[in-house]
């Protein structure tokens, strides 16, 4: 098995919205993109952060000192991820790999799919897509299942929000719908943003184009992420916006259903 | 469900508790009559019973389908003096108490005090069990370190088996008549004990009929009145059947729930058993009646339906007989733990769920009573649809049904050396107890305090509550220069204080077996005929009696939190944590939160803590498993609180896990309230790591929130997590869907509900990891989701 190590901020048990069956998601840390709705602030530095932080117990308050990010060995995370085997046996799931961008430790990402194949564990890459075709294509075949995430079609307006160009990611998503592997598209509703119109006209007119894409889940915006930012000293654009209204996504969910099968909120 | 059943369900749901008099002042004058003298135990113990049933009121209530009440009136409960007397302080407490009270109304205290009690005062079971007991076990008693099962309630945890379904009261009486053709006088030097026996049996197996036979004269009567035609069939109907059973046996769905009904009434008249009685395997027994009714068109699905309701209520009509003192706090419910089977494997092994078990799924959540309380077996050849159709209850939120692996139940049953049958034909029964069903006495003896002996272990022998040497002296903790030594020394405290526990449990089941028999419960029970021997003196085919292992997580995470922090990371000295204990973590605010937030806990699948749990559960096990019990059989464990997790942290100081002096104990096995952080596979990956086989039973309780549940998916999901537990032998596991009360309290005490897992929008997350705001808003919407 390989030597090689990354930059890990969390791994969770009994991951349920991550691909199929009861699942653990490893979070790689760091993401080249800075979406203005980011739920996971602390997964964007490629750095080890360390914040402060307050434990209660009954009324009393006490201080600590939290580290974001961990450099684990490929070996100390799948020593991790193996724990669960007989609940991916049960539930036909197994592990995603998530983040921060994951593709952006392609070398650990690459050891740790291929220590998962070894071991005949479900895998899925949970991807912004915004990656050199070089890396992409080197993890296509060690990947059972893509959650790729598509936000905005106008390439101005996807460096506007995200901070770098789209053009890559529909290319990589072009060789995954290709490749055959399964894909899971996830859109994120930013109202105003990405949920316009002529934006999820667009989006639509590129999942019709790949039949290999069998569903799209839907996410609207909640503001469930401002904590974080406070908590983390960080700015939040988005700080104030409001949750996203359900019926709006309930008509964007059937806008979708017209050229894909299965659409759900919330992934 | 139809107006007749949503009246009675109301009528019942509204009864109020009441403690009745008629049971007591029964048995009394049957005492004061002479006629006692005249009889050996066996057939004084009949002939009492037979006067009950002969004498107390008959109450049939309007509209019900079966018939049968204990006490005159629904909630009306009996009391047993001849176990246990009720002083006249008790009637005011248990008339005034705020939890679990029975109103005691003036001439019922009249009876009491000028009948009752001056008959029953200083002769009672409780008497000679307390003039009996050694003053060590009085003293271990009184500090909390065990319970005693025996002390105001008979021994029980039985359930009825097959036979008692195919055979009626003639029958047995035949059964009972061709022993005693049997009976070797010349050679058997206690053919004339069993001749006495089974002369009592033969006498409560006529007593049984009498009764049935006066609710028929009832119904007859009834009928005559009855304006309402179809209801005067009806009560012509019921009239009928209770002329034939419980007598004979029983040949129809309707019938064989009454011929149930007639024989859990009599067990529970006969005496007052923990988890009163249990019809066990329900879907098994009735589905061959069902079925053959339901083909020849003669019962229809509604009518079937009606009449599993109305059997439903009448278990809710009946709460468990007035407790005191300890026994109160052991066990503070109204539920007297009759625990409805389903599913599981058949007797060939074979996959047992059928259209029934559904059925009574639909019954169990259209009832929605705390009694009587269910349960689904589930074997890996069962259909996942069934387990999804049981979570779906599940998740409404009121407890019910539990789930129980059956392929464990068997093993475990296995390995103590039952017949293959006899284990597929088990389950489980009160809270979480394997039995082999009809067949075996498995008698709850007392919980017992793991974490009362650490402490006592931590200050060498003496309670801190008390000041008094109650335990061995082992030593010094501050001169231990390792764990392994400390770990010694409790394991030396543990193996005395189970001793104490045991001598004391021979000599109770003595005293039952001598005192009290109960010939009703024997005659049901197999092979207490064939042996001429009371179910109480062993005449069971198989005898076990359990202690019960309590506070499992709070153990294992004091232990590591005293490896970690004095052991081995060294941050405090064995004198300083005590002192931190007796001062009960006043000025160590520190060092209490490291122990909580900076110790490994058990629920994480952490080996680290885990193995403190593996070690102390084989203590345990080594201690008491397979030495013998004086009914001739053996000791067993297994590992359930009910409400003695409560009881028993109101008699410790402040642990080392961080918990505070009197707080509650976790319960079961799971983790301390809180502690598990890995989310709830991490918490059936540790259950999963003592041996459940080797127990008889284990209880794991998993909070979710309302909103977990949201989506179709979350069932499959939940399905999965039980199988998964259950693959890795767990034994037990039940659902606490989490309410808007206590999301509220968790944001008041978030360290106790790090645990807390909610879903939020698409995704979950902890609880206590949310902004005030968000959880204002799951708390709304916890309200608004729950049913």
């Amino acid at each position: 098995m390989s030597t090689s190590s990354g930059l890990v901020f969390d791994i969770r048990h009994f991951s349920v919205h991550d691909g199929p069956g009861l699942r653990v998601t490893v979070f790689l840390k760091g993401c080249p993109l800075s979406c203005a709705w980011c739920h996971n602030p602390e997964s964007q530095s490629f750095e080890t952060e360390t914040y402060m932080r307050i434990h209660r117990l009954d009324d009393k308050e006490f201080e600590f000192v939290e580290h974001i990010g961990n450099r684990m060995s490929v070996n100390e995370v799948i020593q991790e991820v193996e724990k669960d085997i007989s609940i991916f046996d049960e539930s036909k799931g197994g592990v995603t790999f998530s983040g921060g961008e994951p593709l952006s430790q392609p070398e650990f990402l690459r050891d740790l799919l291929k220590a998962c194949k070894a071991k005949e564990i479900h895998t899925a890459v949970d991807t912004s897509g915004f990656a050199s075709q070089l890396v992409m294509e080197s993890i296509i075949p060690l990947t059972d299942l893509f959650l790729f995430d598509i936000k905005h079609i106008s390439e101005d307006e996807h460096k506007k929000y995200t901070g770098v160009s789209n053009s890559s990611i529909f290319k990589n998503l072009d060789l995954i719908a290709k490749s055959n592997k399964k894909v899971i598209i996830r859109i994120p509703l930013i109202q105003n943003i990405t949920d316009t119109g002529e934006n999820l006209k667009l989006l639509r007119e590129v999942i019709r184009k790949y039949p290999s894409i069998e569903r799209v889940d839907i996410l609207p915006f909640h503001n469930i992420a401002k904590i974080k930012y406070e908590r983390f000293g960080k700015n939040y654009t988005l700080g104030n916006a409001e949750k996203y209204d359900d019926q709006k996504a309930e008509q964007i969910k059937n806008y979708f259903n017209e050229v894909v099968s299965i659409v759900s909120i919330g992934g | 469900m139809n107006n007749r059943i949503n009246k009675l369900r109301e009528q019942s749901l509204q009864a109020i508790n009441t403690f009745s008099p008629e049971r007591a002042l029964l048995v009394t004058e049957f005492y004061k009559s002479g006629e006692a003298e005249k009889h050996s135990i066996p057939v004084q113990r009949a002939l009492a019973f037979r006067h009950i049933m002969v004498n107390k009121k008959i109450c049939i209530n309007d509209g019900e389908l079966i018939v049968g009440e204990r006490g005159p009136a629904p909630k009306a409960t009996s009391t047993y003096p001849e176990v246990s007397l009720h002083t006249l302080p008790d009637l005011a407490i248990i008339n005034s108490r705020p939890k679990v009270s029975f109103k005691v109304d003036a001439a019922t205290r009249k009876i009491y005090e000028d009948t009752v009690i001056p008959f029953w005062k200083g002769r009672t079971q409780r008497d000679r069990i307390f003039e009996n007991l050694s003053p060590e076990w009085k003293q271990a008693y009184e500090a909390g370190i065990f319970t005693e099962f025996q002390e105001q309630r008979a021994p029980g945890h039985t359930v009825a088996s097959k036979k008692i379904f195919q055979k009626g009261m003639l029958d047995y009486k035949e059964d009972i008549k061709q022993a005693i053709g049997k009976l070797d006088f010349k050679n058997d030097p206690r053919a004339i004990e069993r001749r006495e026996e089974l002369k009592a049996m033969d006498i409560a197996a006529d007593t049984i009929i009498l009764f049935a036979k006066r609710y028929a004269d009832e119904l007859e009567r009834l009928a005559l009145y009855e304006k309402n035609l179809v209801r005067r069939e009806e009560l012509i109907e019921m009239e009928k059947i209770c002329r034939k059973v419980p007598a004979q046996a029983p040949s129809t769905f309707h019938e064989i729930l009454q011929h149930y009904w007639f024989i859990h009434l009599g067990v529970i008249t006969e005496l007052n058993p923990w988890d009163s009685f249990n019809p066990g395997r329900l879907d098994q027994h009735l589905f061959p009646f069902y079925k053959r009714e339901i083909d020849l068109g003669i019962l229809t699905q509604e009518r079937a339906t009606e009449i599993l309701q109305s059997f439903w209520v009448k278990f809710n009509n009946h709460p468990s007989p007035p407790k005191m003192g300890v026994t109160a706090e052991e066990s503070n419910t109204y539920t007297d733990f009759s625990l409805i089977n389903l599913g599981g494997v058949k007797e060939d092994g074979s996959d047992a769920v059928n259209e029934l078990t559904y059925l009574l799924l639909d019954v169990i959540e259209e009832m929605r009573l705390l009694q009587p309380s269910s349960m689904v077996q589930i074997s890996k050849k069962n259909p996942d649809r069934f387990v999804k159709r049981a979570v779906r209850i599940a998740k409404t939120g009121f407890g019910q049904p539990s789930f129980f692996n059956t392929d464990a139940i068997i093993q475990q049953l296995l390995s103590q050396g039952k017949a293959l049958v006899d284990a597929r034909n088990g389950g489980a029964s009160g809270c979480v107890e394997t039995g082999a069903f009809g067949t075996e006495a498995y008698i709850l003896t007392g919980y017992f305090n793991l974490n009362k002996i650490l402490e006592l272990t931590l200050n060498n022998g003496i309670d801190p509550i008390t000041g008094k040497q109650i335990g061995l002296t082992t030593g010094n903790p501050d001169s231990f220069k390792s764990f392994d030594e400390l770990y010694g020394a409790f394991e030396k405290q543990l193996n005395y204080f189970i001793d104490i526990k045991i001598e004391g449990n021979n000599i109770i089941e003595k005293l039952w077996a001598t005192y009290m028999p109960v010939p009703l419960l024997s005659l049901i029970t197999e092979d207490c005929i064939a042996n001429g021997k009371d179910y109480n003196a062993g005449g069971a085919r198989y005898n076990t009696s359990y202690i019960q292992g309590v506070g499992l997580g709070s153990i294992t995470d004091n232990l590591t939190a005293i490896r970690r922090q004095v052991y081995e990371d060294k941050k405090i000295n064995m004198k300083e944590l005590l002192k931190a204990l007796h001062s009960n973590f006043e000025g160590y605010d520190q060092l209490r939160h490291d122990m909580v937030y900076e110790t490994p806990k058990w629920g994480n699948n952490d080996d680290y803590a885990d193995r403190h749990a593996v070690m102390v559960f084989n203590s345990f096990y080594n201690a008491v498993n397979g030495r013998p019990t004086s009914r001739g059989g053996v000791f067993r464990i297994n590992m359930l609180p009910t409400t003695s997790h409560v009881y028993f942290g109101s008699k410790i100081g402040a642990m080392p896990d961080g918990r505070l002096a009197k707080e509650p104990l976790s319960e079961g096995i799971s983790p301390v309230q809180g502690a598990d952080r890995r989310g709830p596979t991490g918490v059936i990956q540790s259950a999963a790591k003592i041996d459940h086989i080797k127990t008889g039973g284990t209880l794991l309780n998993q909070k979710f929130s309302p909103s977990f549940f949201k989506d179709e998916e979350s069932l499959d999901r939940l399905v999965w997590y039980i199988r998964s537990y259950f693959k890795l032998d767990g034994h037990h596991i039940q659902f606490n869907v989490v309410d808007a009360e206590t999301l509220r309290d968790a944001q008041k005490h978030p360290e106790k509900y790090q645990d807390l897992i909610v879903r939020v929008a698409g995704y979950s997350d902890y609880f206590n990891d949310l902004g005030e705001a968000l959880q204002n808003e799951i708390i709304k919407r916890t309200e608004h989701e729950s049913v």
